[in-house]
């Protein structure tokens, strides 16, 4: 027990991974629920893995990973009775991703005999209300980005905006046991209870931009999540295993991790500004900070959208031939030209759009970046070939035609045809689609309400109706 | 002259959402982060001539209590583009490591 445990006023939210879904440990929800956890908070989503699962709206984990965490949290939230907050559902946070987690939960309530109320906080954008607000100069860029164009929001295939903490804390107003948001900004959902029971708005949001990727502000990332506790002009950070610690170097380290600026993060409503936090040893596993700064603005969401474009096939082929070792980067620009010529000249008007990349592996091929002059020759490289066309179809053809070139390519001309190693057969592989990221905007809006629903799934509710509140005001 | 890997403990870059990169320069010591911390061989240009970046949106930020020094800039391209070789940008520090810092 440290002292702020019986200070008034504290408000514990035991976060128990940085991402549902990567695997909670029950020991460990027990620990910070007996620690005095009033509520269980975390983020089963990110950008970070690229722009596919927006663009289709598909999660990035399976369903039993999902099911698993959900059913210790569910289990052990509920005889605490303390309230469950999952933000950004589904990965990129679609009302696809909350509509699949919410069936999750169902299932794991059901199997554990347990009637939950559960709300549902949906924050996906038509691009025709978009371009509404677009029209009203209320969407606006952020570096590196210019405006918006109508076109552009209308080709995205799903936009969500990122939600603050506000409908999270409504919604616990209102009784829900769980909340299931779609994209939220990963501190918001933490922040959610230590700003709705009166904790201070500068430690709430900076307690849970370190504790937002659970145990990664621990000095052992791998142990598992936190435990924050918040006050008026303090919180404190706790790892949930018993043997990890909270350091002043590993939880301010946190600041930097994934984030351009490590001193003031821009928030739905504000900006939290950490430039005079000081980071101290509460004791030997817990770090106390103090002097985070909470700025109100004027509210804004940010909007992530993405569209699926051309289509990609690849092969592999690698070589040990000395020669072509000695000489990569001509022999790189040989079969470039030679493949390139081959594409326009099988498919002449078919061909109006590609782009084949050959990359080095063993050489350069991570960074496609020149080697400097005296490098030595590597002893083995990897060839990866990339062909992308506006069809799957076309992509495979290009390959199937490039085949026998990539294959018996001669470093110079008149070289008896060497063989490479193909790994696979057919050696060529249908990649799939290129998705893109196209918005980085930010929608002003009246307040954290304006783009956000509300849908209740009551599972006490015998008649099983489900209660639907649209929220508007 | 020394190089930058060796007057760090460690370097490291990531994806700071879709559109940027950022890359954390962690010093030996106090006084290897204060002799470098504004040393000119780590500007703007050279992040343009290395990732293509636009030099004028390069941004320095040193932390002194950590001695590391954060460099953050946008994409050339965005992450995950047709051309992508490395989607989280976490290899992208490795060019950074030769260069002669003073």
């Amino acid at each position: 027990m440290t002292q702020a445990d019986k200070a008034p006023g504290n408000v514990t939210v035991l976060v128990p991974t940085g991402m549902l879904g990567a695997g909670v440990q029950r020991e460990h929800i027990r620990y910070g629920i007996a620690a005095g956890a009033n509520a269980i908070a975390a983020d089963s989503g990110s950008t970070d893995s690229g722009p596919a699962y927006l663009a289709r709206g598909v999660s990035k984990m399976n369903r039993e990973s999902i099911k698993r965490d959900l059913d210790i949290l569910m289990d052990e939230a509920y005889r605490a009775k303390i309230p469950i907050l999952i933000g950004t559902c589904g990965t990129s946070g679609t009302d696809s991703g909350v509509d699949w987690t919410r069936d999750i939960a169902i299932d794991v309530a059901r199997g554990l005999g347990i009637t939950p109320k559960i709300a549902c906080l949906y924050s996906e954008q038509s691009p025709a209300d978009l371009v509404s607000k677009n029209r009203q100069n209320k969407i606006t860029p952020l570096p590196p980005m210019g405006p918006v164009t109508d076109g552009v929001l209308e080709s995205c295939e799903h936009i969500v905006a990122l939600m603050g903490p506000e409908p999270y804390m409504a919604a616990l107003q209102a009784g829900a046991d769980i909340i299931l948001g779609g994209r939220t900004t990963d501190t918001a959902v933490l922040a959610a209870v230590p700003l709705l029971m009166g904790a201070g708005a500068g430690p709430a949001w900076h307690a849970a931009k370190i504790a937002e990727c659970g145990g990664q502000c621990t000095v052992n990332p791998r142990t598992g999540g936190v435990l924050i506790r918040v006050g008026q002009d303090a919180f404190e950070i706790e790892p949930l295993d018993l043997n990890n610690q909270c350091s002043p170097e590993s939880v301010s380290a946190h600041m930097l991790y994934e984030s351009s600026d490590p001193y003031r993060l821009t928030e739905p409503g504000g900006v939290l500004d950490v430039t005079q936090a000081d980071y101290q040893w509460l004791d030997a596993r817990v770090t106390r900070v103090t002097g985070s700064r909470w700025e109100p603005m004027p509210y804004t969401m940010k909007l992530e959208g993405a569209r699926g474009g051309s289509f990609q096939t690849i092969m592999i082929i690698g070589i040990e031939d000395p020669e072509v070792l000695a000489h990569l980067d001509e022999f790189h620009d040989t079969l470039q030209k030679a493949l390139t010529d081959r594409i326009k000249t099988t498919f002449g008007d078919e061909a109006s759009f590609f782009h084949l990349s050959l990359r080095f592996y063993g050489w350069n091929g991570t960074s496609g970046r020149k080697v400097p002059a005296n490098a030595p020759a590597p002893r083995d490289v990897g060839v990866m070939f990339v062909v992308t066309a506006p069809t799957q179809d076309l992509a495979n053809r290009m390959a199937k035609a490039c085949n026998p070139y990539l294959f018996h390519m001669p470093l110079r001309p008149g070289i008896e045809l060497p063989s490479y190693a193909f790994p696979f057969t057919p050696a060529e592989i249908p990649r799939g689609q290129v998705y893109e990221f196209l918005l980085n905007h930010v929608v002003h809006t009246r307040d954290g309400f304006e783009l956000v629903r509300t849908q209740w799934t009551d599972l006490a509710d015998t008649s099983h109706e489900v209660r639907q509140n649209v929220q508007g005001r | 002259m020394s190089r930058v890997g060796e007057v760090c403990r460690h370097v490291r870059s990531k994806n700071a959402g879709p559109f940027w990169v950022t890359v954390d320069l962690f010093f030996r010591s106090e006084e290897l982060f204060r002799r470098y911390r504004d040393t000119p061989a780590l500007g703007p240009e050279v992040f343009e001539r290395l990732y293509g970046t636009d030099a004028a949106l390069v941004k320095r930020l040193p932390v002194d209590n950590l001695h590391m020094v954060k460099i953050s800039f946008p994409r050339a391209k965005p992450q995950g583009w047709m051309g992508e070789r490395d989607m989280h940008a976490g290899q992208h520090y490795a060019r950074l490591l030769d260069i002669e810092i003073g």
